[in-house]
């Protein structure tokens, strides 16, 4: 390492935190138009969506135990269960499967 | 802080509880690997407190060991953490108007994916005491689990580690379904979201995408298209 480890972590911290402080403090007015509104709202969804597939398949020693949780956590949260138990019991069932898989 | 403050900060608390166990999870490993770099306990540490940003604090990981240049690190993140950007746009719609101005520049150290995802989904004007309470328990669990990591290695086993890492996922399948049971256009948005994420992280040449930038391009691309496709009308957005 040639450079300081600190000034490289003030550096990522600064970029980091400006990136997430300019659009909230920049942006206060109600936005007027329709199409910005939408895709605003649209953007959590989507976003959300493409981080956790096929992320979670990834995450685990086998797919079959990421795809068990997966939908694991699509019938509870359809059922309206809570975060942390829709996060929970998709976690015990990763490893439970994982005990019998790997 | 009065008393709807009060409750929300509680309820921001506890639905952070599941945050928390993520990335104490997440970060446990980034210790590991931050001490493998060369860093010390203490630099790891202190770059989780100040950053706050699993995909971004492991990728700066590569550029340090690799003495590359502060250019290049901040190039580096602002391109991994630009969905952030994205995110605090997003909210800068749903803080509450009544809220002094001045929360907002502490809110805004405390857009991550999941902060983002539960304020996000708030019924109503966002409190930003409802952010806070997520951001009290979260940031802990960011710092102690950064520390563990470090200091201890191995403690959990993989087995544990491993199941605690779908936590996070889990977790934000419980934010988007709920709302695409009563709105069948984000149901359609959000199948349509996993398909085509897993169409770029499979298919040739696009796979070479990284996981920051396949993010960005898909959340651009598809909101539009969403948004051009089914314009929300006014109360609902």
């Amino acid at each position: 390492m040639s450079g300081n480890v600190y000034i490289y972590i003030l550096v990522m911290a600064g970029v980091t935190y400006l990136i997430r402080m300019l659009p909230l403090t920049l942006i206060t007015r109600k936005i007027q138009s329709t199409f910005i509104r939408s895709f605003l709202y649209y953007v959590p969804y989507v976003t959300l969506s493409v981080m956790t597939f096929p992320a979670i398949l990834r995450e685990t020693s086998t797919p079959w135990s990421g795809a068990a949780g997966f939908v694991t956590a699509l019938l509870l949260s359809y059922k309206g269960k809570g975060l942390i138990f829709v996060s929970l019991c998709s976690c015990a069932v990763v490893f439970l499967l994982e005990l019998v898989l790997v | 802080m009065s008393r709807t403050n009060t409750q929300q900060f509680i309820k921001g608390c506890r639905d952070g509880v599941p945050i928390m166990l993520g990335y104490l999870a997440v970060s446990f490993s980034f210790g590991i690997k931050a001490l493998l770099e060369h860093l010390t306990v203490g630099q790891a540490v202190l770059m989780s407190v100040l950053n706050l940003t699993s995909a971004g604090q492991f990728a700066s990981l590569s550029v340090i060991s690799a003495a590359g240049s502060y250019l290049e690190l901040a190039l580096s993140q602002l391109i991994i953490n630009l969905r952030y950007c994205l995110m605090s746009a997003s909210l800068s719609q749903k803080v509450d108007p009544k809220a002094p101005f001045f929360h907002r520049f502490i809110m805004s150290f405390g857009v991550t994916d999941e902060i983002f995802a539960l304020s996000a989904a708030a019924e109503g004007p966002l409190s930003p005491f409802y952010t806070y309470g997520q951001m009290a328990v979260a940031i802990p669990g960011w710092t102690i689990g950064t520390l563990l990591g470090a200091i201890a290695g191995n403690i959990l086993p993989a087995r544990v580690l491993v199941a605690l890492s779908v936590a996070l996922y889990c977790m934000f399948i419980a934010i988007i379904v709920p709302p695409a049971k009563k709105n069948r256009t984000l149901a359609v948005v959000i199948a349509a979201s996993m398909l085509v994420s897993a169409v770029f992280c499979y298919a040739p040449y696009l796979r070479e995408i990284s996981a920051g930038m396949r993010v960005i391009i898909l959340t651009m691309v598809l909101s539009v298209a969403a948004a051009l496709i089914r314009p929300v009308k006014e109360e609902a957005a």
